[in-house]
């Protein structure tokens, strides 16, 4: 049985698939999303696992969504409503704790209390951060050039880049260099000597990765996570009332009204292909629907080997998606609680319980968390990124109770004698114990809990190894070499078949670049 | 000494920068933390308890209350039912708006007049002959606005009049935890939201329970800076910011009409004689010479000027409240008088005067902005106020 044809099917209603969807119907293409699961999201969904309480279940917060996106698709209009996560708290084992506050002078006094030398540090890393992060920023909005090609519009795009980079000076230049290259511990030693502060910043260069503080490469991610900061003045970090599924809905609101149709309980099977061009895709269940675009807003490996025939692509794009890393890394426990947990460090409620809790004592807890899983195993001293989204929400829970949402890792994919349920309870009793050492009573407020291993990301999700940004944001796997070199500009080797996942450049958080660039192309290309 | 209101020994302490302004003689907290982000988000995400005393409160009695208001207001003061509050300026002689606020109707024969500007000598000149007591309660009466989508739930746990029953702009008499207020369904904001009146001798009382029962429900107590993003959201004017009173203004042109700022709707086309009735009906037939507007600053063309300069955009999370120059191809078309960053629609707003023919929703005009020490423009779009306007408030 064949339905209507369409201009275009978004395949995945993931926030990049809601994206490219909403500016393809926006150009006035009919456009339709096909999602396997009930609700829209992917991994950005909000789901009432235990009554009356909300759990964003994957991902928890917003930092790097693109304003034009906010802004083209008018997203406030459609629910995006950002609330500020103002302060950011690391418990130390000596008692005491390290706090980011939203004030610059408050939290240069507190840096103050452990180093005096560090807070004047923090002022002039943060300013060359700033530099950086506007320095990578237009490649963010940017189709990435294959230095490797001599079309035309590659070596404009160079140009472009090769001119933006020079005006960044020689001091600039070399401390992006640096930052491409070196290991976040390395990189923050040259600047900082209090180790929870290192420890703490250097958290965001590991986050979603299979490295260690001390792993080369790291550095970058710290800069990935720092370009939310520039875009400071628009403000888009922070929590989304009503948990990350509200920004998908957002979305989705927002395509909807340009008229893009979106059906959940869709699964794709496959792309149906004729004479070397996408016809349109397959359900499970045998329906076919036709349509002259196919977009997949999987990771690679799904666009690649699972929706198409491999044996039909070139041999090295294949090779190459097989080599492209996943290495999920990264789990999550959520849980329902009857109270307010009290950290020994600040007993209580107070500020700190309406911003983050990193659990990053010092780097050699992060690298220790790291050696676990390098050898296979979970970290017993995890990293923890800790936020209660009933504080800033309370819609997120009874009144009175709370939702407590923890990002855990390391949780290596590959497990020693692989996940089970016994092993997912292991590895959820690792968490609240340890994170039971700072708020002692956090046990006994625990009224229901959610763990999530990166197996379990994957079979809910179906991102590949339970990667919560389509891959790696490593360098070899970024900008004109994502997912593979070649193959980085959204295309794919079948005619009409396109990929718009965080799997493509820039990729990774809730950003939605990779949909929008990948909707901009699509209606370049097939005007 | 600047005066302070019965609520200053809650808010005094929660005032950790010594951030205190001026409001009509008392001294009041522009923000309770440094910076307002927080409080401001309340207003939209939960509930925000503003402290509003400082407002000029007036009870009206007697036998020809109505008559006085009905003469001094532009709005049908005979239509006012019992329970019911209008907003509405009032004008002198010549049509000019003298002041802005809320007329509640009591009951029967009570008024309470609210108003930014202290209005006794105003009101008592009005009232010549007429048999009215006019009572200045100001001091005696203090008011906290709760605002926010969880201000009904929070009364809910303190207070037993069925909130969902009591209309946008209706007041009625209640207890809260025991003793007496009144709540109307007012506000500031532009969102869904009320104002507590209180005699004095229960305003701690007042303050604690809100606090009390706000608590699981994330109440903030939120400053004067929470609030002015708030009200520029909702289009809502301000004296002395965005429009002068007649009574005050040194020369003519300073002074504004109903039309001019927004209120012509309040102005009744059916009433008897009140001040500045034949002015405003001249006005109306030709047409406000000025219209009071919003202004949406295109992002892109403010991000430009700023790039220009290799600088993110700077904008403030406080709201700007000064005279800047509006253009229409090359040429000043009227002014802004205040401003903000609109967090929740993510787009620099502003409130503007524009000179007819100018002010039609859609027109592309131009407005000031500093960067770098130049005076610079950028695009801007008329829009009709409000530009936030969430069905909550009313419904």
């Amino acid at each position: 049985m064949t339905e209507q044809r369409y201009d275009a099917i978004v395949v995945g209603g993931g926030h990049n698939g809601l994206v490219a969807a909403a500016y393809l119907a926006r150009a006035g293409r009919k456009t339709l999303v096909l999602e396997r699961r009930p609700l829209v999201g992917g991994a950005a969904v909000t789901e009432e696992v235990f009554p009356g309480f909300k759990f964003s279940v994957f991902s928890y917060v917003v930092s790097l969504l693109r304003p034009e996106i906010i802004r083209d698709l008018d997203l406030p209009r459609h629910g995006l409503q950002i609330l500020p996560l103002e302060s950011t708290v690391t418990p130390l084992d000596n008692g005491d704790y390290l706090a980011g506050w939203a004030d610059p002078d408050e939290t240069r006094e507190e840096l103050r209390r452990h180093s005096p030398r560090d807070a004047d540090a923090a002022v002039v890393f943060g300013h060359l951060m700033h530099h950086m992060a506007m320095a990578v920023k237009p490649i963010l909005g940017m189709i990435p050039p294959d230095p490797a090609s001599l079309s035309p519009r590659d070596l404009m795009g160079l140009l472009k880049l090769g001119s933006h980079f020079r005006s960044l000076g020689s001091e600039h230049f070399h401390a992006l260099h640096k930052l491409m290259t070196m290991s976040s511990a390395d990189y923050l030693d040259e600047w900082f000597e209090f180790d929870a502060l290192k420890a703490t910043r250097s958290a965001s260069g590991i986050i979603g990765t299979f490295l260690g503080p001390r792993s080369p490469g790291s550095a970058y991610v710290l800069l990935h996570h720092y370009m939310g900061e520039i875009d400071g003045a628009f403000r888009a970090w922070g929590f989304q009332k009503g948990g990350t599924g509200a920004i998908s809905e957002s979305i989705a609101g927002a395509a909807k009204a340009f008229g893009a149709e979106i059906r959940t309980g869709a699964d794709v099977i496959a792309v149906t292909t004729k004479d070397g061009k996408a016809t349109g895709v397959a359900l499970k269940g045998g329906q076919e629907i036709q349509a002259k675009l196919v977009i997949s807003g999987l990771d690679p490996r799904l666009t690649f080997t699972r929706l198409v025939d491999p044996k039909t692509l070139p041999g090295e794009l294949v090779e190459g998606i097989r080599r492209y890393k996943f290495r999920g890394s990264s789990g999550k426990v959520n849980l329902a609680l009857s109270g307010l947990p009290s950290f020994s460090c600040l007993p209580g409620n107070g500020p700190h319980l309406r911003g983050a809790i990193s659990i990053s004592p010092s780097l050699e807890y992060l690298e220790r968390a790291y050696d676990d899983a390098k050898y296979g195993e979970f970290s017993q001293h995890p990293y923890m990124d800790v936020v209660l989204p009933s504080m800033i929400d309370p819609g997120m829970a009874p009144p009175g109770q709370h939702v407590m949402s923890i990002f855990v890792q390391y949780a290596p994919f590959e497990l020693n004698g692989g996940w089970n349920d016994a092993k997912r309870e292991a590895f959820g009793d690792a968490v609240v114990r340890t994170l039971a050492r700072y708020a002692p009573n956090l046990p006994s407020l625990i009224l229901h809990r959610q763990v999530i291993t990166p197996h379990d990301i994957e079979a809910i999700t179906g991102l590949s190894e339970g990667n919560i940004f389509q891959g790696e944001l490593a360098l070899q796997q970024l900008f004109f070499l994502r997912p593979v070199p070649r193959w980085a500009k959204y295309r794919t080797p079948i005619e009409g078949y396109w990929q718009c996942g965080a799997g493509t450049h820039p990729g990774g958080g809730i950003m939605g670049a990779s949909g929008r660039l990948a909707a901009l192309e699509i209606l370049g290309a097939t005007k | 000494m600047l005066k302070t209101t019965p609520f200053h020994p809650r808010t005094a302490p929660l005032v950790r920068a010594q951030t205190w302004r001026r409001w009509s003689g008392y001294q009041m907290a522009s923000a309770y933390d440094p910076h307002p982000d927080r409080e401001y988000a309340a207003v939209r995400n939960s509930a925000a308890l503003f402290d509003v005393s400082p407002l000029h409160k007036y009870l009206i009695t007697g036998r020809d209350a109505q008559r006085l208001l009905d003469r001094l207001i532009t709005r049908d003061v005979t239509k006012l039912k019992i329970g019911q509050v209008y907003y509405t300026p009032w004008c002198d002689a010549r049509g000019k708006v003298v002041d802005d606020g809320t007329l509640s109707r009591l009951d029967e024969g009570t008024y309470r007049l609210t108003s930014a500007d202290s209005s006794l000598r105003w009101l008592h000149m009005n009232a010549v002959g007429m048999d009215v007591e006019i009572q200045d309660v100001t001091e005696k009466v203090a008011t906290l606005a709760l605002q926010g989508p969880l201000s009904r739930a929070i009364l809910d746990q303190v207070s037993p009049l069925d909130y969902g029953k009591l209309k946008y702009f209706r007041v009625a008499p209640t207890t809260v935890r025991g003793f007496p207020v009144t709540v109307s369904r007012t506000g500031y904001t532009g969102d869904l939201g009320y104002e507590i009146w209180v005699d004095n001798h229960y305003a701690l009382k007042l303050w604690d329970s809100l606090v009390e029962a706000g608590a699981d429900y994330g109440l903030t107590p939120a400053g004067v800076w929470a609030l002015d993003i708030a009200r520029i959201e909702a289009g809502l004017i301000m004296l002395d910011v965005d429009y002068h009173s007649a009574h005050h203004a040194l020369i003519e042109s300073r002074k504004s009409s109903p039309y001019e700022i927004n209120l012509g709707w309040a102005v009744s086309a059916t009433k008897g004689p009140f001040n500045g009735r034949r002015a405003l009906i001249a006005e109306r037939e030709r047409g406000a010479a000025w219209g009071f507007v919003g202004l949406e600053i295109e992002w892109t063309s403010f991000e430009r000027q700023f790039a220009r300069h290799h600088l993110p955009p700077q904008i403030s999370n406080v709201a700007w409240r000064t005279s800047v120059p509006v253009y229409r191809r090359g040429s000043q078309i009227g002014y802004a008088t205040s401003g903000c960053w609109s967090p929740i629609l993510k787009k620099p707003l502003a409130l503007a005067h524009l000179e007819k023919p100018h002010f039609a929703p859609g027109t592309k005009v131009e407005i000031e902005i500093t960067v770098e020490h130049r005076r610079v423009r950028a695009n801007a779009v008329v829009r009709a106020l409000p530009f936030y306007d969430p069905e909550r408030k009313k419904a």
